[in-house]
């Protein structure tokens, strides 16, 4: 599958792998640290090859409305921003989530709250995973920790999205969004032919033929107990995905009696200090998670039946630490290093907080 | 013996059906309302072009939130204000498809303001239905951005204050002056003969789409009975008397060009209201 | 084998794509390979980093706050990044505009005036090369048969015809760097 190597960016591998996945559409809003995945776009004018829509719209407001719009159409249509036009993308967030229209939406991460500042954080976790806009739902959210990854997880998301009709987030930040590293690219996915569409979406406003009733994507249902009903079908869903789409990385977690839980550019910090404890004679593993919903509940659980201790180390005050003490059933020491407000700790400060809070 | 309706309604007696791109849902609008009618020759339209399978609508919130279950044909409900936003992305995506947006006042003209305005510059190749009724109907009656000075409602008990709530806002004019716009015009459907004039705009609105010059906005006033706090008949004559000063019915512009003699910069400020004794 | 690298200087003197070259030379012999660019809101006149990390393992950290070389081109990324420098590894800098020179006794220092040699020859543009061609002349981290295929990958195919001129400045380079202080 994978064909030839190139260099490039975090958030250009994400513009790249949309044209290459056979993405039909992106609409999107210049913000700081991600705007290049749409200037990608916009210079590789996908409209001449693939025939994928790119558009500038007026705001995230408008750019998530637009994802709903034409998403609802049945077609793969995908969105970028950060973490301030991401929390203005919540309304829109939740009814894609509440009419169950596939899309992708990537959110470089940068510190907040507020305007903040334009450098990476993690301080979006809660909003990516505990709702963010209102009412019952989750989105699917994937956390790459490399540019390979920034590349390969839309080609994922776009298999989990129409899979489980569920909203894809690829919660990044602006490190690996900035950064360059090799990324093997892979052959063109050709977008879907109106009969892929109309199989793949059936539920899709593409036009009512006198075959069918007529479609309708909406998230109102006036009627509260067939309300409840629908809520406790895309409860149901998430079980299921809870069952069968988790995903993490355990690098050392075998003989470790430390592990360091982190994801993203936090999980690549801890490997450096899982490599500097290890020169030390530290027994470390680090535990990288992939999905942040559905969340490795189990293998979590699991981990802390034979180590010492976890640090969870995050770009933020500590958000999921409550995740991972749940799941950990706070059975053995849980503690939390974070830096945040654009700030990115260093290796030695994790293993300095390791063998302070957890080893003493 | 007791007379029931099928023995009146027999095929040979029928002279007026229910157009097929109408579903058989019962319409929640009030007697009286604007909704019902605009629905019903909006619906015959697609009939009449033969679109039915080549059309996707997108409903508001407020009184039409749920104008899906009455058009058969596809349709997107769209949280309050962004039906223009999500109608960008169908047409775009989907160049074949006649898409066309239905919004109220609330909901185009004071929360979708931006999408309205941006979606109308960008030129896309949509129809806009647009209800004017000077308020918010479902929430209760409560301001609108089209309520006229002077006039009650449920957050103006004393009448719209300018100097509180500011002017009534003409946004089919201002949108008229966007070079994305291609037909802008205001009709309204509370007499045959007007329901006649509107449903000739709406087809012209949709057949527009063919052409790719841009947005096809058509404005509908209608009462609003309940939120008035008239009977239809009231509402009616009281729309003539004071919408229709504040908010001139006729086409704004065509193919393009703003029709002469209409002075898009036409500014109304002092028509005193005419009371209704009820 | 990993080596750890900052190059900082003003904005405008090349430091990003000197770090992009030595990258794509990098990545085209086999070696995994990050470039990390320090952003902020300025767009030009400012000072500017870039992390570049080469190795034969997975990498693991983009940020670093210690590194193998650091290569400074102006005083206030000499001031910023002396002591950023490992025990036992080397700094770089140009002399151009420096006032105070370094002063660590734990590491290795050399200056390259590529600077002065650049504008002597009228070829300030590829004042970055000469100082790539100074540290690859320290830190063969790159065979040399693999320069000209990176800086294929790295330039825009209508900048191709400059690649014999890159070459030379970075052989020219090589004769420049000059030791201060080796362990």
């Amino acid at each position: 599958m994978a064909k030839e190597m190139k260099l490039m960016k975090g958030n250009e591998a994400i513009a790249r792998a949309m044209i290459a996945s056979g993405t039909d559409g992106y609409f999107g809003y210049p913000i700081t640290p991600q705007s290049e995945v749409m200037e990608t776009l916009m210079a590789e004018q996908p409209w001449e090859t693939t025939g994928m829509v790119v558009l500038q719209a007026e705001s995230e407001l408008a750019s998530i409305n637009m994802v709903y719009g034409g998403a609802a159409t049945g077609k793969k249509v995908a969105t970028s921003s950060s973490s301030p036009g991401i929390s203005l993308m919540q309304e829109g967030l939740t009814y894609l989530a509440g009419a169950e229209v596939p899309c992708l939406i990537m959110n470089a991460m940068r510190g907040g709250p507020g305007l903040g500042t334009i450098q990476p954080a993690q301080s979006d976790y809660f909003q990516s995973v505990k709702g963010g806009g209102h009412g019952d739902y989750q989105l699917y959210t994937i956390a790459p920790a490399s540019v390979q990854e920034m590349y390969d997880f839309v080609f994922d998301a776009w298999d989990i999205a129409f899979k489980y009709r569920i909203p894809v987030l690829i919660l990044t930040d602006g490190a690996i969004g900035q950064c360059m590293e090799k990324c093997y690219v892979r052959d063109y996915v050709p977008r879907w032919t109106e009969e892929e569409r109309r199989k793949n979406a059936p539920w899709g406003c593409w036009g009512k033929p006198a075959t069918r009733g007529h479609n309708v994507v909406t998230s109102l249902e006036l009627e509260s107990s067939r309300q409840e009903v629908f809520n406790l079908k895309l409860q149901a869903k998430y079980r299921e995905m809870e069952q069968k789409e988790v995903r993490y990385e355990a690098l050392n977690c075998d003989d470790a009696d430390y592990v360091l839980v982190a994801y993203g550019t936090s999980s690549r910090i801890a490997m450096k200090a899982m490599q500097l404890g290890r020169e030390k004679g530290l027994k470390i593993g680090v535990f990288r998670l992939i999905t942040l919903f559905p969340f490795p509940k189990k293998e979590i659980n699991d981990l802390a039946k034979h180590v010492k201790g976890m640090l969870c180390v995050e770009m933020s005050a500590g958000q999921m630490i409550e995740d991972v003490k749940l799941a950990a059933n706070c059975s053995i020491p849980i503690e939390h290093f974070g830096r945040f407000g654009g700030i990115i700790p260093t290796s030695e400060e994790v293993l300095e907080a390791l063998e302070k809070q957890i080893i003493k | 013996m007791a007379i029931m309706n099928q023995d009146i309604v027999k095929p040979e007696n029928l002279v007026y059906t229910k157009t097929k791109v109408l579903t058989d849902a019962v319409m929640h609008y009030c007697p009286g309302c604007g909704h019902g009618t605009t629905h019903r020759i909006v619906a015959e339209v697609i009939d009449e072009l033969g679109i039915q399978d080549k059309t996707v609508g997108i409903a508001p919130v407020g009184c039409s939130v749920l104008a899906y279950n009455y058009f058969d044909v596809d349709f997107e409900e769209a949280a309050h204000g962004r039906a223009p936003a999500l109608a960008t992305a169908v047409k775009r995506l989907n160049p074949d498809l006649f898409v066309f947006t239905y919004q109220g006042d609330g909901d185009l003209a004071a929360i979708g303001t931006a999408e309205t305005i941006h979606a109308c510059n960008r030129g896309e190749n949509i129809t806009m239905v647009f209800i004017n009724n000077g308020i918010y109907g479902m929430t209760g009656g409560q301001m609108a951005p089209t309520t006229l000075i002077g006039m009650k409602s449920q957050t103006t008990p004393f009448g719209r204050n300018v100097e509180r709530n500011g002017y009534p806002l003409r946004i089919t004019e201002l949108l008229a002056t966007l070079p994305g716009t291609y037909y802008v015009t205001r009709q309204s459907v509370h007499t045959p003969a007007a329901v006649r004039k509107a449903k000739a705009a709406i087809k012209k609105g949709f057949e527009n789409q063919k052409l790719k010059k841009g947005v096809s906005f058509i404005e509908i006033l209608s009462s609003c009975n309940s939120g008035w706090k008239m009977t239809p008949v009231q509402a009616n004559k009281w729309m003539e008397e004071n919408m229709f000063p504040n908010y001139p019915v006729g086409d704004i512009k065509v193919d393009g060009k703003i029709v002469e003699n209409v002075d898009i910069n036409r500014i109304v400020v002092d028509h005193p209201l005419t009371v209704v004794n009820q | 084998m990993t080596e750890e690298l900052i190059i900082a200087g003003f904005g405008g003197q090349g430091v990003l794509s000197m770090g992009k070259i030595l990258v794509y030379c990098a990545a085209e012999e086999g070696s995994e390979v990050l470039w990390m660019p320090a952003y902020g809101p300025e767009q030009r006149g400012g000072t500017a980093n870039v992390t570049v990390i080469v190795s034969s393992e997975r990498i693991s950290s983009p940020i670093l706050s210690k590194f193998d070389t650091a290569i400074v081109l102006n005083q206030q990324s000499l001031d910023k990044f002396e002591s950023a420098v490992k025990p036992g590894g080397t700094l770089i800098f140009d002399p151009n505009g420096i006032t105070h020179e370094p002063t660590r006794k734990d590491i290795n220092i050399y200056k390259i005036a590529a600077t002065e040699k650049a504008q002597e020859m009228g070829i300030s543009k590829v004042f970055n090369m000469m100082v790539l061609g100074g540290y690859l002349k320290l830190k063969p981290i790159v065979s040399s048969e693999f320069i000209e295929k990176g800086l294929m990958k790295a330039l825009p195919a209508r900048h191709h015809k400059l690649i014999p001129q890159n070459i030379e400045a970075i052989e020219i380079g090589k004769g420049l760097i000059q030791a201060v202080q080796t362990l």
